[in-house]
């Protein structure tokens, strides 16, 4: 089932992608492709194999409970677009009252 | 009168589970008061190309939770990502667990009352966010810290089995006591380590069907999760009485208006697109492990406080509040081991030790309250006795030989101080003869000051007798 342009916008939303005009068609056809492919996969007849979460075989890798130095402050910072008194400053997104 | 409705609470509690270090990464827990994003690494910060791991104490502690609780544990778990974007959460997901948490089908009892748990999962916290700006020019901007991110954290969720801002308070101390106990964590609410969200609905009483809650968030104490939950129950029957509807929503409680206010989140409308992380590999729980955590459980505060009723034949409601705290109840059971008689060691416990956390070797509190009962001290020297003891960690017997501390309980060594009370208070010796009882007070604050050593008990009979 082909995408529609609300949920093409809704997926755009939720991943904090901004459309230009003419992006919702575009992207409605490349995304109802990669859909169709899937699809196809769910007519495979999977009844005898169980539910797959991972594909690498391992299991219990675990880490004991040891404090390790981390970065410093500045190198935290070092990639930030903005930066302020040791804080990450990003637009705001609380909603006004 | 009784309300026509009815309160249904379910509570979501997440809890800092006790480590030294984060949940995927080595950067140790900060402080309170740490210079922001000065725990942080490149997994925490999700920079690209790192890689999580877990943190074993983590599962540990969850696991002892989940023990404690009476959870079921699969033996196969794993964790999801949670999609959102929102600037608190670097990776724009956070790991959590989905389908298969880490526990199911557990119980707390309350009360006599089975609360049941639907699950104890293990997740990361997420950063903190700064809002700053005007309103005015619409100029708003936030100051991420990120020492948060990443930090373990378990999520304790109930059925909706609490029926009162009562018993949703009492809930979340008992579960406090119960992961204090087995030492699961610190669960200290002002740092964050225990946030409680209670979620709320109200039905017609009678009424089978649930319904529409709303889920508070922002509740930093028991007082305030008792508080917001009668005010949201207060606001939901007003909505409902008046004709309109509740709304579905996350609503925050403001201590300092003492009210909920809807946190608009349309933008955030839940989709969260769960998958599983593919990051890490599924956790594939040993039953030895498990059955040696449960094995290893120290007491439990409902089994302590019924023992401590029992064995050491305290009242229903001394033994409630001492098996609410591990450390006041060893203190306890080790005073008494000590030759401390039960009952009196539990009312300077409860009394003393409680209020001002302060913490007497058992030896010293034995010592304190063999004095007393001998009557050797009066309760008010025994007082000041504890307090020194604590300070200095010298017993109770030797601060009292020092100061020359005794209670005179001798009438005929009282008499010349009761004497002179009544001489230098004449107005209040008229007052009571003249029918002010009330005059009785005065005298004896001024005796116990003239006279801190005196008996008390035996002061006020024989002032009483020269009154009449």
């Amino acid at each position: 089932m082909p995408l529609s342009k609300d949920e093409v916008r809704h997926v755009a939303m939720l991943a904090r992608l901004s459309l230009e005009p003419g992006d919702e068609e575009f992207y409605a056809e490349q995304l109802s492709g990669i859909l169709a492919h899937i699809d196809r996969l769910q007519q495979l007849d999977t009844e005898s194999i169980p539910p797959t979460a991972q594909v690498v075989e391992v299991a219990n890798t675990l880490r004991e409970d040891v404090p390790r130095p981390g970065l410093t402050q500045a190198d935290a910072l070092a990639n930030a677009p903005a930066a302020v008194d040791g804080f990450f400053r990003v637009p705001s997104i609380q909603e006004e009252a | 009168m009784t309300s026509p409705w009815e309160v249904v609470i379910g509570m979501e509690v997440h809890v800092q589970p006790r480590t030294r270090s984060k949940m995927f990464c080595g950067c140790a827990i900060g402080q309170l008061g740490d210079p922001p994003n000065s725990n942080v690494c490149e997994i925490c910060l999700g920079m690209p190309g790192t890689l999580p791991v877990i943190n074993k104490a983590a599962v540990e502690a969850c696991l002892k939770t989940a023990v404690a609780l009476n959870c079921e544990i699969p033996r196969h778990t794993k964790f999801d990502r949670k999609n959102y974007m929102y600037p608190d959460l670097p990776k724009g997901y956070q790991i959590s667990q989905y389908d298969l948490p880490m526990s199911v089908n557990g119980v707390l009892e309350l009360d006599g009352r089975r609360i049941r748990v639907r699950r104890v999962h293990l997740e990361e916290d997420t950063g903190k966010l700064i809002h700053a700006g005007d309103k005015l020019h619409k100029a708003w901007e936030s100051f991420v810290d990120l020492n948060r991110a990443g930090v373990p954290l378990m999520e304790i969720v109930t059925e909706p089995d609490l029926r009162s801002a009562d018993e949703a308070r009492d809930y979340a101390v008992a579960l406090r006591t119960l992961l204090r106990t087995i030492g699961a964590s610190e669960a200290d609410m002002e740092k964050g380590q225990l946030r409680a969200e209670p979620n709320i609905s109200i039905r017609r009483a009678g009424s089978e069907e649930l319904g529409v809650k709303t889920e508070l968030k922002n509740i930093n104490s028991f007082r305030a999760l008792h508080r917001a939950i009668l005010y949201e129950v207060a606001r939901q029957a007003e909505v409902l009485e008046s004709g309109g509807t509740v709304v579905q929503e996350t609503r925050g409680w403001s201590d300092a208006e003492q009210r909920t206010f809807s946190q608009r989140s349309k933008e955030f409308a839940e989709d969260y697109r769960y998958f599983p992380e593919p990051d890490l590999p599924p956790l594939e729980l040993d039953p030895g492990w498990i059955e040696d955590l449960r094995r290893a459980l120290p007491e439990l505060p409902g089994a302590r406080r019924a023992r401590l009723v029992s064995q050491h034949k305290l009242p229903e409601a001394d033994a409630v509040l001492i098996a609410a705290d591990r450390d006041l109840a060893d203190l306890f059971e080790a005073a008494v081991a000590k030759g401390a008689e039960a009952k009196p060691a539990a009312n300077w416990i409860i009394g003393e030790v409680a209020p001002s956390g302060k913490f007497p070797t058992p030896e010293h509190l034995a010592d304190l309250v063999k004095l007393v009962t001998a009557g050797s001290i009066t309760r008010d020297q025994a007082r000041e006795v504890l307090i020194e003891s604590v300070e200095t960690g010298r017993s109770p017997s030797d601060i009292v030989a020092e100061h020359g501390f005794a209670q005179v309980s001798d009438e005929a060594a009282l008499l010349a101080e009761v004497e002179a009370v009544m001489a230098a208070n004449p107005r209040a010796v008229e007052d009571y003869r003249g029918g002010k009882k009330q005059a009785l007070g005065a005298l004896m604050a001024d005796l116990k000051k003239r006279a801190p050593q005196a008996n008390p008990k035996v002061a006020s009979e024989l002032l009483l007798r020269l009154l009449g």
